[in-house]
């Protein structure tokens, strides 16, 4: 055990050197995510500076007074850019933050978006490494001590101000929260859920704020290689079953559409857990829709199976309605489809990235 | 020709009145059609050229600051705690902020520089999208990079830069042709000292042509030239519907010293001021020319009327109404002004475009840098130009319309001659209240940094010294009066104009105008370049000077530097300086910080000082301000005053200096104090003394041989012959518009002269005839009008010799202090004077005799019997 400690130690001494030789530049070393090593609350709601990349995602249903649904979409990353770690400057991008916050209205029949991004630093943007807070100027999400996170995010167009207040415990996804991404080993991310939160908060339109109240999932997930380097994309969703019962599915895709991996889980309202492999989980696109935009053509309409020791079950979501792409590449980020989704009561959020081009990662 | 029932002229009248007259004296029309011209040409010139380079200068500024609403700039390159960033992006009303390095660079072999920007472009992308870079797409075949989540590709290639067009195409047409300016070709970049090598990424789409621009990650400039911690900008964008001057109050209440707050209009006060003597006082010059040519105007039209006397006395007689001649002949005025105004317009727009090829927006003055402006074109101001060149002829017309409106129409018709009787005295007390009126202007201060009422001086004094002219032409002549000339003809022509001086001065009036201003901007430039000439002989003592390549705040020598040069073989002693830009108040020009290796104690050994220098208290920093810094910043020897470095210093005014390198002042320090308040190491200038019998040529090669590699390449070295030539080259060069002025002033004059003259000569054909009856030969009258002309241009040059020397002390001990902020020793450009001596003399005496000869060709008899 100590030989193989020390020959991990010069492992490790030996890529230091690699990265810092050539004009001298110190590339980063990202950690890696490795099974059996248990996730502890609240610190692991903070962030986890020394991987690649890291979020906090929030999608759910709301409605207000007059009882019409609208979706909504809030979500957190963290980057951290291969830059030049022997760099002095309090300017250095060692963490770079940005935010996406999305409203889908079916009023309105698209989405209204912003965004925010910045390298972290000088207090302006920064994600704690405590508990769950992040910040880009005006724009957070934060665990207070109750328990409940709030976030504030909005633009020219709308603006949130929604706290969730969780009504189940975290969902610790794959193998207590590591979760296999790929065929590959290293190909995996740490990952735990939040469904069932209960939202309550106001949401601004033209200058006018409206009380409204519904459904939420946050899913945190953090990684340093995710993605296969044949996968050009991924379909997930993350569905509030009205019993209490919450389901998580996706997969990754090739070129040709085929799933590369798979995964997922269900969780009953009682609390017992099914953790899905890639042979347990199938999306089957029932209906496309080409974005007017960019071309792009997405299975908006899917019934996602799922086998469970009691047998299959299938559910068939349907958009709230179609337009839901955001188009993120303003911010540097992808074009990808992020939509509120519904079969009866069962609500939640489909995400479907890798259509209009390769999202790397 | 009908006069009609109401006494009026009809238009076809008019017109073939006009015509008929015009017919008859096509170059004094012409003259003073020309006159008009280039008075208007050269304001309007002046004026075009100098909106071109504002827009110009004011375009260069808005590229490099993108579009941001608000800017907190530092004062001096050295920057402001970074610290400051964050409590801007705070600040309530504050959409956006972002933070930038902004560093004057240079490439190897370019001496055009670039300003290189250090930005983040996170921040950048809300504040000032125009700066935003383009990478070039991948060569085929490479690694397909795709979007995500977070991936932010080039933009963290931290030694990445991003050109603007104009910085990469002048790269790619460098001697290392497209390749190095292609992606992924490194360039070896100067800023701040440190030379650093940089990889070619893409371009920048948002910056406008002609602007050398390279952008980089804020963290990489900090990190590679030296900038840690320091930020020299922060541009900022409000939120809509914040209040402006809320946010601009709650800015100021946190800046430090170091820092400023720029808004569009005080950086377009500030470019503004940059140049705005230098163009106030050429637009003065073009309105002293629009002056001369009403002036003339004035003669062409006076002598008119007298030759059409009876014409008028006839039209009265006709049943035309008095003010109907008064408006013809003001309209006639009114055409020639018109006339010569449009031409004028033209002629400006050519002049302006001329000058901006030539000579760059600031007409070689070097208040602009820089690119090229283009041609603005300002329809108000053509209005106003035209509207001035038709005021001037209309004015000029006014006094002689009004003669020709009052003649009695019987006596008119039947006399001709001269109307003055030569019995009278002339006036001279209006002239003297018009002189004494400039007198009291020339000592009047400056009216918001201008010489308003130095020039009201100028004004003044030349229409003083043309309205003395009658009086002065018979003082002058009064001596002559008791002599008795050996040649009746030299008798007849003292005589005549004794007996006429009204005539005379209406002759002369043109040529005194041009000449007094010719001669006053003469003495002053030759007194300017005099003094220069015997600054730089104070200013440049030692056998050998060093300096880097513009733009030469990109480099620098370390001490270990400075020390290799002092040992070089050859040199006796070194003395390093450095000079650094920095901005004293948002509205005016920033100054010169200049390190000078002074003791304390004797100043002058390297300042050419004014008056004897203070005592400097115990521990107080002494600085000495050049004559113009403590003009524009009102400071006088042994007052204090802080400097906005190392968080404000207050510094002890030593004592004054004289310079005339840096209008915009400088503010000395000792080379110790100097790195003690900036922090800055680094020197970029080094004047050598070598030891006796040190060859130059050998010590240049060693110096150059102790300089690091990529310094050495871009090291200038010069000897004080040399740079003198070049000090006084731009000098020529800066005053070239001047130069052209004073001969279009002189040519102008010169044609007025020769028109006038022969007019006048046509004119008197009856008087010759008379001459002729009573036995004068024609031989002696066209020697008595060649001595007339000589008589007349001699009292012109004298009367012009006196009034311009008059009015150039006042450019001198006036205008140009008040102007820019300097002082000057008169010298007397004597060759000039001779020149235009015998320029004009000869010029009006030619003219006389060959209008005389014109004149006598006619039958002495025809022309007596056809006066009566």
């Amino acid at each position: 055990m100590r030989r193989l400690l020390r020959t991990a130690g010069l492992l490790l001494a030996a890529v230091l050197l690699a990265a810092a030789s050539g004009d001298g530049r110190v590339a980063p070393v990202y950690a890696p995510v490795t099974a059996g090593a248990p996730l502890t609350f609240p610190r692991d709601h903070g962030a986890h500076p020394a991987f690649r990349t890291e979020w906090w995602y929030v999608t759910g249903w709301v409605q207000g007074a007059d009882g019409k649904p609208m979706g909504f979409q809030v979500t957190f990353f963290r980057t951290r850019p291969d830059v030049d770690q022997a760099n002095p400057s309090a300017f250095a991008a060692r963490q770079v933050l940005f935010a996406h916050a999305a409203l889908a209205d079916p009023a309105v029949g698209r989405l209204l978006h912003d965004q925010r991004v910045a390298r972290a630093g000088f207090g302006l943007a920064e994600a704690s490494e405590t508990d769950g807070r992040v910040v880009i100027d005006d724009w957070s999400i934060s665990r207070g001590g109750d328990d409940r996170w709030r976030t504030r995010a909005g633009g020219a167009d709308f603006a949130m101000d929604l706290t969730f207040a969780p009504t189940q415990p975290p969902l610790l996804q794959g193998q207590a929260g590591f979760s296999r991404k790929g065929p590959a080993a290293g190909q995996a991310s740490y990952y735990y859920s939040l469904p069932q939160m209960a939202v309550s908060g106001t949401v601004t339109r033209n200058g006018k704020a409206r009380k409204v109240t519904g459904r939420a999932w946050l899913d945190r997930e953090w990684s340093s290689t995710l993605l296969d380097p044949a996968a050009v994309g991924w379909d997930w969703a993350g569905i509030n079953l009205p019993d209490g019962a919450a389901l998580t599915a996706f997969q990754v895709r090739d070129a040709a559409g085929k799933p590369v991996w798979a995964g997922g889980s269900w969780r009953r309202a009682d609390g017992r857990l099914t953790t899905l492999g890639p042979d347990d989980v199938t999306f089957q696109a029932l209906r496309r829709w080409r974005s007017p935009r960019t071309r792009a053509l997405y299975p908006v309409e899917q019934a996602i199976t799922v086998r469970l020791p009691e047998g299959e079950r299938t559910l068939t979501l349907k958009p709230l309605f179609d337009d839901q792409e955001l188009d993120s590449r303003a911010g540097g980020g992808p074009v990808y489809w992020e939509g509120a989704v519904s079969d009866g009561a069962a609500r939640g959020y489909l995400e479907l990235t890798g259509y209009f081009e390769k999202l790397s990662l | 020709m009908t006069a009609g029932r109401s006494g009026r002229i009809s238009l076809p009248a008019m017109i073939w009145l006009i015509l008929g007259e015009w017919r008859t004296q096509p170059v004094r029309v012409a003259t003073a059609a020309i006159a008009i011209a280039v008075g208007v040409a050269l304001g309007f010139g002046v004026h075009l050229i100098n909106a071109s380079a504002l827009t110009e200068f004011s375009r260069a500024i808005a590229a490099v600051n993108g579009d941001a609403d608000l800017q907190v700039a530092s004062v001096s390159p050295a920057g402001f705690d970074e610290a400051l960033y964050p409590r801007l992006a705070r600040i309530a009303g504050v959409a956006g902020a972002s933070p930038v390095v902004q560093l004057t660079a240079a490439l190897p072999g370019d001496s055009q520089g670039l300003t290189l920007i250090g930005l983040d472009i996170f921040r950048a992308a809300g504040v000032t999208p125009g700066l935003l870079g383009q990478p070039d797409p991948a060569p085929q075949g490479a690694a397909g990079g795709g979007s995500g989540f977070g991936d932010a590709g080039a933009v963290f290639d931290e030694m990445a830069v991003f050109l603007s067009p104009s910085l990469r195409q002048a790269i790619e047409g460098g001697p290392g042709g497209r390749a190095a300016g292609a992606r992924g070709a490194v360039l070896s970049l100067s800023a701040a000292g440190r030379t650093v090598p940089v990889t070619v990424a893409g371009t920048l789409p948002g910056v406008a042509e002609g602007r050398r621009i390279a952008v980089m990650d804020i963290a990489a400039a900090q990190w590679r030239f030296g900038q840690l911690g320091r930020l020299q900008r922060v541009d900022l964008k409000l939120a809509a519907g914040a209040d402006r001057d809320a946010v601009e109050a709650a800015i100021a209440r946190i800046l430090p010293p170091e820092a400023e707050l720029v808004t569009r209009e005080s950086q377009s006060r500030r470019s503004d001021s940059l140049s705005r003597a230098y163009r106030v006082n050429l637009n003065m010059l073009a309105l002293m020319a629009l002056l001369t040519g009403g002036f003339l105007v004035f003669s062409a039209q006076s002598l008119s009327v007298a030759r059409r006397r009876s014409q008028f006395a006839l039209l009265r007689v006709l049943g035309t109404r008095r003010d109907a001649l008064l408006i013809q002949v003001l309209i006639e005025g009114a055409v020639v002004g018109a006339v010569g105004a449009l031409m004028g317009l033209g002629l400006g727009v050519l002049l302006a475009d001329t000058a901006l090829r030539l000579l760059g927006g600031d007409l070689g003055g070097g208040y602009f840098g820089g690119g090229q402006p283009v041609l603005v074109f300002a329809p108000v101001a053509a209005v106003v130009f035209f509207g001035l060149g038709l005021l001037c002829a209309v004015g000029g017309s006014l006094l002689p319309a009004r003669e020709a409106s009052r003649a009695q129409p019987a006596v008119a018709l039947k006399n001709a001659g001269d109307a003055v009787d030569p019995s009278a005295r002339p006036a001279i007390a209006p002239a003297l209240a018009l002189l004494l009126a400039g007198g009291v202007c020339a000592f009047g201060p400056a009216i918001g940094g201008l010489p308003i009422l130095g020039y009201a001086a100028m004004a003044l004094l030349l229409a003083g010294g043309v309205t003395a002219m009658p009086w002065l032409a018979r003082a002058l002549l009064s001596p002559l009066q008791g002599v008795r000339f050996a040649a009746p003809s030299t008798e007849l022509a003292v005589r005549r104009l004794w007996g006429a001086p009204s005539q005379a001065a209406v002759a002369l009036c043109g040529i005194v105008a041009s000449t007094s201003l010719m001669i006053a901007m003469a003495v002053m430039v030759s007194s300017f370049r005099g003094s220069v000439d015997d600054w730089l002989g104070q200013v440049l003592p030692d056998d050998l000077y060093m300096r880097f390549a513009e733009p030469s705040q990109a480099d620098g020598l370390d001490p270990a530097g400075q020390a290799r040069l002092a040992a070089t073989p050859g040199v006796a002693a070194v003395t390093f300086t450095r000079s650094l830009p920095l901005r004293l108040s948002p509205e005016t020009p920033s100054v010169a910080l200049v390190a000078q290796p002074i003791r304390r104690e004797d100043p002058g050994a390297r300042l050419p000082m004014i008056g004897a220098p203070r005592p400097i208290p115990a521990g107080a920093t002494p600085v000495w301000l050049s004559e113009p810094a403590a003009w524009i910043h009102r400071k006088r020897a042994g007052d204090w005053m802080t400097l906005p470095v190392s968080g404000g210093q207050r510094v002890f005014v030593a004592g004054l200096w004289r310079d005339y390198a840096r209008q915009n002042g400088a503010v000395v320090l000792t080379s110790e104090d100097y790195s003690r308040l900036t922090g800055d190491p680094l020197r970029a200038e080094a004047s050598i003394a070598l030891k006796p019998g040190a060859d130059i040529a050998a010590v240049t090669a060693g110096l150059k041989a102790a300089l690091p590699p990529d310094l050495a390449a871009r090291a200038q070295f010069a000897r004080p012959g040399e740079i003198r030539a070049i000090a006084l080259g731009l000098f020529d060069r800066s005053f070239a518009i001047t130069y052209v002025l004073e001969l279009v002033a002189i040519l102008v004059g010169l044609a007025g002269v020769a028109a006038t003259v022969s007019a006048q000569t046509l004119a008197r054909t009856k008087e010759f005839g008379m001459l002729r009856h009573i036995g004068v030969r024609r031989r002696q009258i066209v020697a008595m009008l060649a001595q007339e002309g000589a008589l007349l241009g001699a009292v012109g040059v004298a009367a012009g010799l006196t009034l311009g020397l008059v009015m150039s002390q006042v450019l001198i001990h006036v205008i140009n202090p008040q102007s820019f902020h300097w002082t000057m020793e008169t010298r007397l450009p004597w060759v000039v004077f001779v020149v235009v001596t015998a320029a004009l003399i000869s010029a009006s005496a030619g003219a006389a005799l060959l209008a005389g000869r014109r004149a006598l060709s006619m039958d002495a008899v025809r022309a007596v019997r056809e006066d009566w």
